[in-house]
C-alpha cells in the first residue's frame, strides 16, 4: 500500500545503554546482574568478618575447592538450556574418577600410562551419558527418571568397584597436578597475557567482520567494556595468584576451569551447535519444524554433561590424591545444579550462560570458604546455600513471568 | 492471468483418513504474483490440503503440477526444495532467540568450522524486512518474546519469503492480532504478491480475505464448492458457497 509505515508500534530507532538496560530488567533478562552482585557482597562481607579469608593463598584455596563442582556445572547449563536435567552427573563424577584410579593403580594388572586413564576415563564418560541421553531423545523417558536411575546405578558401580580393596591412591602425576600444581609464577602471567591476547584478537576480527558486512556497531562503550573485561578478569586472577606467599602461582584447576569456560562459551554462542541448544530449549517444536534434528541435539547434550562430569570427577580425584567408596556423594549433585542455577540459567530451558556455572560455583565455594573460617558447621553452610538457592529461582521465575507479560 | 501456466496447480486430490473422507477429488491452483485465498468451514478440508502441499500428509490420489512439471511431494524437505514455505498459526518462533537468529533457526549461515557468521545473518535480515517494509521492529538483535503479535507474524512471514522461496501458504495469519497488528499483516501479504510470490492464504476471515486476495477458492466438505475472482464477487455468495454451496464438480463427470 503506502510507503508509510504503520505507525503503532514503531519507536526511536537508536536507544541509550540505560535504557536499553533497564528494558533488560523490566523484561526478566537480568544475565549475570545478580550473581555478580551477590558475590560482591560476599566477598566484602567475609572480608571484614572471616580472619584471612582476603588472602591470595585462601584465593588459591577457594580456587581449588570449586574446580570440581565448576567442572560439573558446565555440563548442568548445557542440560538445563534444553529445559531437562540430569541427576546423575556426581555418581557419574565419582565413577570416572575411581575408574581413572583403577586405571593407574600398580598391580591391578591393567594400568594404562601417562594420560591414558584419563583419556579413556573420559571417553567412558561421555559415552555413558550419551547412553543416557539417547534414552530421553530416542525414546522419550523422562530425563528425571533417566538419570534418577543412572545416580543408583553409578553409586553402585563405585561400591562394586572399589567394594574389596577400599580407597585407592592415586600415583600417575598427569592425573595429582590436574587440580593441585602450582603454575610458576612467569607462566601464569604468560597464559593470561596469551589467553587475552587471543581474546581481543577474536574480538577485533569479529568487529572487522561486521563492519565489513556493513552491519552498525551498536553501544561502542558497551563493546569496549565486553572486550576489557576478559583480560582485566585474567590479569587480577593472576596478580592476585601469585601473590600467594606459600606456593608458586595460579592453581593448575584455575586455569582449567578458564580454558573450558572460553570453549563451552564459544561453543554455546558462536556454532551452529550451540544455536540450535538453545533453540531446543526455547520451543522444540519450531526448532523440529525448522529441521534441527531435536533427538541428536538432546543426545550430543547429555554426551556433554557426561564428559563434565567426568572431568569435574578426575579434578576431585586429583585434588584428594585418592578416591573413597562416597566418591561423588556428599552435596556435589546438588552443588552442582545449584551453581548453574544461582548463576543465573534458568531451569525452564532456552535461558543461560555458560558462565554462571563458574559464577554460581564461586558464591557456594565462597559461602562455604567463609563459614568454614568462622567455625560454622556444615549444616549452618547448607542453610545458607539453600536460602542463596531459593533467592536464584525465584528471581528465575518472576524473570520468566516479566518475560511472559512483555511479549505481546 | 489465466492464460499463463500456474505456479502450482492440484488436480483431483483426494485424502482420507481411515473411514473419514477429508478430501475428494479438490483442485486448486495458483499463479506466481497472486494471492489465492482458501477459505472454508471448520472441517471443510483447509488444513489437510495445505498439510498435503507441505508435504506432511501423503495424498490417496491425485497430480501435483509445479512450474508445469508433475511432481511428488513426499515430505516437508521436498515442499523446501520446491521453494514451498508454510507459515503455521502457531508461528513457530523461539521466543528466546531473537529476530537474526530466528529467521535462520535451522538454515544458519557459518564457515567451515560450523562457526555462524552472524555479519552475514544480520545483514541478510536487515534486507528482507527493509525489502517487505517492515518497518516497526526496532533491533533485529531484539528477542522475539518481546515482540507484538504483528511483529511475530511479520518475522515468521519474511522467514519464509527469505530462501527464494516460490510459494508462501499462510495459515490464519490474522487470527490471534488485533485490528492494528492485522492491517500491518495484510499489507505484508499483498506486497508478497506484488514481489511475484505466489501467496496462498488461509482465513476465517472473509474481511481479510477480500481486503488482500485476487481470487478465493471454497472448499466445503472436503469438495470444491466454488473459485471466484474477488473483482466478480460479493461476501453473500462467498458466504453461501462456505455454508451451503454445491460441490463444482462431481466424480466422472468431465467438466
Amino acid at each position: 500500500m503506502s510507503d508509510a509505515a504503520p505507525a503503532f508500534d514503531a519507536l526511536p530507532p537508536e536507544e541509550s545503554l540505560g535504557t536499553r538496560i533497564w528494558e533488560n530488567i523490566k523484561g526478566g533478562n537480568l544475565g549475570s546482574l545478580p550473581v555478580v552482585a551477590a558475590l560482591t557482597i560476599l566477598v566484602i562481607l567475609f572480608s571484614f568478618w572471616a580472619p584471612n579469608f582476603w588472602s591470595p593463598a585462601n584465593f588459591n584455596n577457594v580456587i581449588v575447592q570449586m574446580a570440581g563442582t565448576t567442572m560439573l556445572a558446565f555440563g548442568v547449563v548445557f542440560v538445563l538450556l534444553l529445559g531437562e536435567i540430569d541427576l546423575s552427573i556426581a555418581y557419574l563424577s565419582g565413577f570416572t574418577g575411581v575408574m581413572c584410579a583403577e586405571m593407574q593403580a600398580p598391580g591391578s594388572g591393567h594400568v594404562l600410562p601417562g594420560i591414558l586413564p584419563i583419556v579413556v576415563a573420559l571417553l567412558m564418560a561421555t559415552a555413558i551419558g550419551a547412553f543416557q541421553g539417547s534414552f530421553v531423545a530416542i525414546i522419550g523417558v523422562p530425563a528425571f527418571v533417566v538419570t534418577l536411575a543412572g545416580l543408583l546405578a553409578w553409586q553402585g558401580a563405585i561400591q562394586v568397584t572399589l567394594g574389596a580393596n577400599g580407597p585407592i591412591n592415586i600415583q600417575n602425576r598427569w592425573v595429582n597436578y590436574l587440580a593441585n600444581y602450582p603454575l610458576p609464577k612467569a607462566w601464569s602471567w604468560g597464559i593470561a597475557i596469551a589467553l587475552s591476547v587471543a581474546y581481543l584478537l577474536a574480538f577485533g576480527v569479529g568487529i572487522l567482520n561486521q563492519r565489513r558486512h556493513g552491519v552498525a556497531i551498536r553501544q561502542p562503550a558497551l563493546l569496549l567494556g565486553r572486550a576489557l573485561l576478559v583480560p582485566v578478569i585474567a590479569l587480577l586472577v593472576v596478580f592476585i595468584a601469585n601473590r600467594d606467599p606459600y606456593r608458586h602461582g595460579l592453581p593448575l584447576a584455575g586455569v582449567e576451569m578458564a580454558l573450558f569456560l572460553l570453549g563451552w562459551t564459544f561453543i554455546a554462542k558462536r556454532t551452529v551447535f550451540g544455536r540450535h541448544v538453545y533453540a531446543v530449549g526455547g520451543n522444540a517444536e519450531a526448532a523440529r519444524r525448522a529441521g534441527i534434528s531435536v533427538s541428536r541435539i538432546k543426545i550430543m547434550v547429555f554426551a556433554i554433561s557426561g564428559l563434565m562430569a567426568g572431568v569435574g570427577g578426575i579434578v576431585l580425584a586429583a585434588n584428594l590424591n585418592s578416591v573413597a567408596p562416597d566418591q561423588g556423594g556428599g552435596t556435589l549433585l546438588l552443588d552442582a545444579i545449584s551453581a548453574a542455577v544461582i548463576g543465573g540459567t534458568s531451569l525452564f530451558g532456552g535461558r543461560g550462560e555458560v558462565r554462571s556455572a563458574i559464577l554460581g560455583a564461586a558464591v557456594i565455594a565462597t559461602i562455604e570458604n567463609g563459614l568454614d573460617i568462622k567455625g560454622y558447621q556444615p549444616g549452618v553452610i547448607y542453610i545458607v546455600t539453600g536460602c542463596f538457592l531459593l533467592f536464584a529461582v525465584t528471581l528465575d521465575t518472576i524473570a520468566r513471568r516479566r518475560q511472559a507479560k512483555t511479549g505481546r | 492471468m489465466s492464460d499463463t501456466t500456474p505456479l502450482l496447480e492440484l488436480r483431483n486430490v483426494t485424502k482420507s483418513f481411515g473411514s473419514v473422507q477429508a478430501l475428494t477429488d479438490v483442485d486448486l491452483e495458483v499463479h506466481a504474483g497472486e494471492v489465492m485465498a482458501l477459505v472454508g468451514d471448520n472441517g471443510a478440508g483447509k488444513s489437510t490440503l495445505i498439510k498435503a502441499i507441505a508435504g506432511i500428509h501423503g495424498v490417496d490420489s491425485g497430480e501435483f503440477i509445479f512450474e508445469g512439471k508433475r511432481v511428488h511431494i513426499s515430505g516437508p524437505k521436498d515442499a523446501a526444495k520446491l521453494g514451498i514455505e508454510v507459515v503455521y498459526q502457531d508461528l513457530a518462533l523461539c521466543d528466546n532467540l531473537d529476530v537474526v537468529q530466528n529467521m535462520y533457526l535451522g538454515r544458519e549461515a557459518h564457515d567451515p568450522f560450523m562457526r555462524l557468521t552472524e555479519p552475514v545473518m544480520e545483514q541478510k535480515t536487515a534486507e528482507t524486512l527493509k525489502g517487505l517494509r517492515v518497518t516497526t521492529i526496532r533491533s533485529i538483535r531484539q528477542a522475539v518474546a518481546t515482540l507484538s503479535g504483528g511483529q511475530r507474524q511479520s518475522v515468521a512471514v519474511a522467514r519464509a519469503v527469505m530462501w527464494n522461496s516460490k510459494l508462501v501458504i499462510l495459515d490464519e495469519p490474522t487470527a490471534a492480532l488485533g485490528v492494528a497488528q492485522t492491517e500491518q499483516v495484510l499489507e505484508l501479504v499483498q506486497r508478497l504478491g506484488e514481489q511475484g510470490l505466489a501467496v496462498i492464504l488461509i482465513s476465517h476471515n472473509l474481511h481479510d480475505v477480500f481486503a488482500v486476495a485476487d481470487r478465493i477458492t471454497v472448499l466445503r466438505l472436503g469438495r470444491n464448492a466454488g473459485i471466484f475472482s474477488r473483482r466478480d464477487v460479493s461476501q453473500e455468495e462467498v458466504v453461501h458457497a462456505i455454508t451451503a454451496g454445491q460441490p463444482t464438480k462431481v466424480s466422472g463427470i468431465a467438466q
